[in-house]
């Protein structure tokens, strides 16, 4: 318990739209201890970028709405933080990482200001000495400290992923949450950045929630797992238990999906069906239409959460403290 | 959270609607302008407007060009309106009949903006090449003549007349017509029906009015609804010079140039027409404001 | 980058030398005859003959043209057929009213346009918003000189504080400033409020955000830097238009300028005046574009490479 960095507890978001009402995270809880890597996985909609969102305060409020739920970072609960405090913790203690490094850099901008800001605002460091550490950070994610006065368009997609990621410790934070990092580079490129990330999480002791819905990424760095679907957890635990004893049956159709290079079979095996539209969720348990399990109690009943050695399952195969299947 | 066509799960529970009937865009449009309130009430006043040009006879108390000078400069009442002139016309008359040349003004200049303006624009986009430079360099001349100077210019070289002032604020708006319809044609021209078009022998004539032009519609209709309202102010303008309509016939611009020089002894003489060409063009760029908004497909929040 | 802007500066000439043949083709389609006009009804048609060959109005137009260009290259704009001052001077007297004026509105319009736009768009959808949008669409559905006249009205007549006419203190560019600025300031408030809408939905300005600064600082370095480049393309652009204005505001509020000389001029058939004085407003908008090109530059390093690398 004392390790213990981040948890969340019973966090449920909606988002409020014109079409109607959108449950993006219906009841997530997990927790994180420090210096490690949750994998946080799932296809588009999941509500994934929102839980991230709302533990960074940064769930955009006409549309969306925090119904109920606590998130406890270093004791403090973020969902009822002033403003003013919650802005001492971003970029600071917990810094996000987002998917299309494109766009997050500010055109007009030089790089080495938009790191050395966060180095002004929480560190208190003059212009000067944020500059100094600006052009250090660069060097760590090894681009040339030199560059610090280039703008975003004189750097590849790959290097500006590279600068993201050195804004996100320049103030070495506690956490980072990095939200499809690699998802918008090139394959080769990828793979350098995540070696990079996984090196300086390791020299900054970093804990963090790394986004994704390539299995072969968690592979890569995360120590724990949880499969989201719907908005809710369905499945959850370390990378051994859910990479060599996945139980639920759509963190099952995730690994099925993953050609084998060694299979003869050339057949693809993708889970039937499209992910609920959020707006119109099914009743029961949310992976019921798609799931070849499906048994009558899917259709009515959400199940409840059954552990074992920390390893967590949201499914009816799995009430009630007892293996069924 | 994206909205793709759905196939209904196996079993699904409360599940979704299947949208199976795919609507005209037009309805699309249409449906997305009434919900805009706004752009609904610039629409009323318009179509209220044009209603009064054309009963004007029926509407107007008096025949606005009845002078009286016996009852000159009359503040309003409730014989008159809006007031006398200081030839003891009824101002109220007046200004109905007004909106008459008003909107003649503004449409048919917005027409030859529009057509001349289009036609050059859509042969240098479909053309391109130095065709297309040269149009787009004679574009830049005219627009690098302020509007009104231009205007003001070719009522002074033709004479001032109904027609010449026509002729004169369209051709100061057809820039901008060019500029809107080249950039879709060179939208369109790319895409493959023009080259499917071409393979089967269509002339080049054709291709451009069927083709093109009908996928040119939404932004040219956009920017005549608010050419319309620049066309009006422009005709006032040059009235209000001196450079357009002539006294006695009652346009709002030109009422407002002679009744000047009574501003401190009647000020409603420039009161009402000024306000009268203000609601029209207000209207006007409402509506065609959400008329834009309505045609935009990026601009859902 | 220079280059960039030799080439520019070059591409202007072809658009002046258009403008020159637009504006000579007008004036020279005029009904009507100078000498007649200059002479008076009483002159004969021997004086008049006479006076056309002085002018030089016998020769073929395109040699007129080309008379008009040669010597317009060399500064001479010809002389004026009303005063028999040189163009050019007549011009230059009266153009220094004419710039302050328009550099007025222009100040004007972007002080109360651009926080209007901004306002509106942080408040979007609340009352603020329909407020401060109403309030630009006004602004640019009003004939300026319907404003100026009521402007009169308030301030010259009915509570006298401001002249209503000439050009000798600052009190007398108070009501051709507003009336100048209005309809761009309109232009400026809902460019500035789309523009904000567009930007604040971008990735990098929730990047920002999520590194904890203030939202000051996330509106001033990030916000703003962004939005004000399609603002500074439209306020170039409405230069131009403004120019047209200054006829209007100089003619309500008798202010001696360039815009009152060029439309009696045209009332007058003073064609070398006509010539020379809109050549003139051409030239001023072409400058202009060039500062909103430099102005970009300055503002967008992405612009800035390109003008770098453009050969």
């Amino acid at each position: 318990m004392k390790d213990t960095l981040l948890e969340i507890k019973d966090l449920n978001v909606i988002y409020k739209t014109y079409e109607g009402t959108v449950a993006a995270v219906n009841g997530v809880d997990f927790a994180l201890d420090r210096g490690k890597t949750l994998g946080l996985v799932g296809e588009s909609g999941a509500g994934k970028t929102t839980t991230a969102l709302s533990i960074m305060g940064l769930v955009p409020s006409p549309p969306g709405i925090i119904q109920r739920g606590r998130v406890t970072f270093a004791g403090q609960d973020l969902l009822t933080l002033p403003e003013k405090d919650m802005k001492k913790i971003r970029g600071n203690r917990i810094s996000m990482i987002f998917q299309d490094p494109m766009t997050s850099l500010n055109p007009v901008l030089s790089v080495g200001l938009q790191i050395s800001e966060a180095l002004v605002a929480h560190q208190n460091l003059s212009e000067a000495e944020a500059e100094r550490k600006a052009a250090e950070m660069l060097e760590k994610v090894q681009i040339p400290g030199a560059r610090y006065r280039e703008y975003p368009h004189e750097f590849s997609g790959g290097m500006r992923q590279r600068v993201v990621i050195a804004m996100a410790l320049a103030c070495n934070p506690r956490l980072i949450i990095a939200d499809e990092p690699t998802t918008a580079l090139d394959v080769t490129i990828q793979a350098q950045v995540l070696e990079l990330m996984r090196s300086l999480k390791e020299e900054f002791a970093t804990a963090m929630i790394m986004i994704t819905h390539d299995l072969g990424v968690v592979g890569e760095v995360c120590d724990d797992v949880a499969v989201m679907y719907a908005g809710r957890i369905v499945e959850m635990g370390s990378l051994d238990q859910i990479f060599g004893n996945a139980m639920h049956p759509y963190t099952l159709g995730l690994f099925r999906c993953i050609p084998d290079i060694e299979e003869e079979s050339s057949t693809i095996h993708p889970i039937e069906g499209l992910m609920p539209e959020p707006l119109d969720l099914p009743k029961g348990c949310p992976f019921h239409p798609r799931c070849p399990q499906c048994m009558e109690v899917c259709r009515q009943v959400v199940p409840e959460a059954c552990e074992d050695n920390g390893h967590r399952v949201l499914c009816h195969l799995f009430g009630g403290g007892e293996r069924r299947a | 959270m994206t909205m793709n066509e759905k196939t209904v799960p196996a079993s699904s529970g409360s599940g979704g609607a299947l949208r199976e009937k795919r609507r005209s865009p037009w309805w699309e449009v249409w449906r997305r302008l009434r919900r805009n309130k706004a752009a609904v009430a610039g629409m009323t006043v318009v179509i209220l407007l044009l209603f009064v040009a054309v009963f004007a006879p029926l509407i107007a108390p008096y025949d606005p060009n009845q002078t009286n000078i016996k009852i000159r400069l009359q503040p309003p009442s409730a014989e008159h309106l809006m007031g006398t002139d200081n030839f003891g016309r009824d101002m109220f008359s007046r200004v109905i009949y007004g909106s008459r040349i008003s909107l003649y003004v503004g449409f048919i200049a917005v027409g030859i903006g529009a057509v001349f303006g289009g036609i050059l624009g859509a042969v240098g986009g479909y053309y391109g090449g130095r065709l297309d430079n040269f149009i787009m360099r004679c574009m830049d001349v005219l627009l690098a003549i302020p509007q009104i100077i231009l205007a003001i210019a070719i009522v002074g070289a033709l004479g001032t007349s109904l027609l010449n002032l026509m002729i004169a604020v369209g051709i100061s708006q057809l820039p901008r017509y060019a500029r809107v319809v080249r950039a879709s044609t060179l939208t369109v021209r790319g895409q493959e029906f023009v080259e499917a078009a071409k393979a089967i022998g269509a002339s080049d004539t054709r291709i451009i009015l069927e083709n093109i032009l009908p996928n040119c519609m939404a932004p040219i209709i956009v920017q005549s609804t608010l050419g319309v309202a620049q066309a009006i102010l422009a005709a006032a303008t040059l009235s209000f010079l001196g450079l357009g309509i002539q006294p006695p016939t009652a346009e709002w611009g030109s009422m407002l140039s002679s009744g000047r020089q009574f501003l401190r002894n009647a000020p409603y003489l420039t009161f009402f027409p000024g306000v009268a060409i203000s609601i029209v063009v207000l209207a006007l760029n409402i509506f065609g404001d959400g008329l834009r908004d309505s045609l935009d497909p990026k601009l859902r929040q | 980058m220079l280059r960039y802007f030799t080439k520019r500066l070059i591409f202007l000439i072809p658009v002046l030398l258009g403008v020159s043949i637009v504006i000579f083709a007008i004036v020279h389609l005029a009904p009507g005859d100078p000498a007649e006009v200059m002479l008076g009804p009483s002159a004969t048609q021997e004086d008049i003959g006479k006076l056309r060959e002085q002018l030089g109005l016998t020769k073929p137009l395109y040699v007129q043209y080309w008379i008009f260009l040669t010597n317009a290259l060399k500064g001479d704009l010809g002389r004026s057929i009303k005063s028999n001052a040189p163009v050019l001077e007549e011009i230059l007297e009266r153009f220094p009213a004419t710039l302050t004026l328009a550099s007025l509105g222009m100040l004007f319009a972007i002080t109360v346009g651009l926080p209007l736009g901004v306002l509106a768009a942080l408040k979007q959808n609340t009352w603020v918003d329909a407020l401060c949008s109403f309030f630009a669409l006004v602004g640019f559905s009003i004939p300026n000189f319907w404003v100026g006249l009521m402007l009169m009205l308030l301030l010259s007549i009915t509570i006298p504080i401001l002249p209503s006419s000439g050009f000798d203190s600052w009190k007398n560019l108070i009501m051709p400033t507003i009336v100048l600025g209005i309809q761009t300031m309109a232009v400026i408030a809902r460019m500035t409020r789309s523009s904000m809408l567009e930007v604040i939905r971008q990735d990098y300005v929730r990047t920002a955000r999520a590194k904890g600064i203030s939202d000051r600082l996330v509106l001033t370095r990030h916000i703003l830097t962004n939005v004000m480049i399609p603002v500074v393309t439209i306020a170039g652009i409405y230069f131009g238009h403004s120019l047209g204005g200054v006829v209007i505001t100089e003619t309500i509020f008798s202010i001696p300028g360039l815009g009152r000389l060029i439309v009696d001029a045209i009332r007058a058939q003073d064609y070398p005046v006509v010539q020379g004085g809109v050549l003139f407003f051409a030239l001023c908008v072409g400058i202009v574009n060039l500062l909103v090109d430099l102005l970009y530059a300055v503002l967008d390093p992405r612009i800035k490479a390109q003008y770098r690398s453009a050969k």
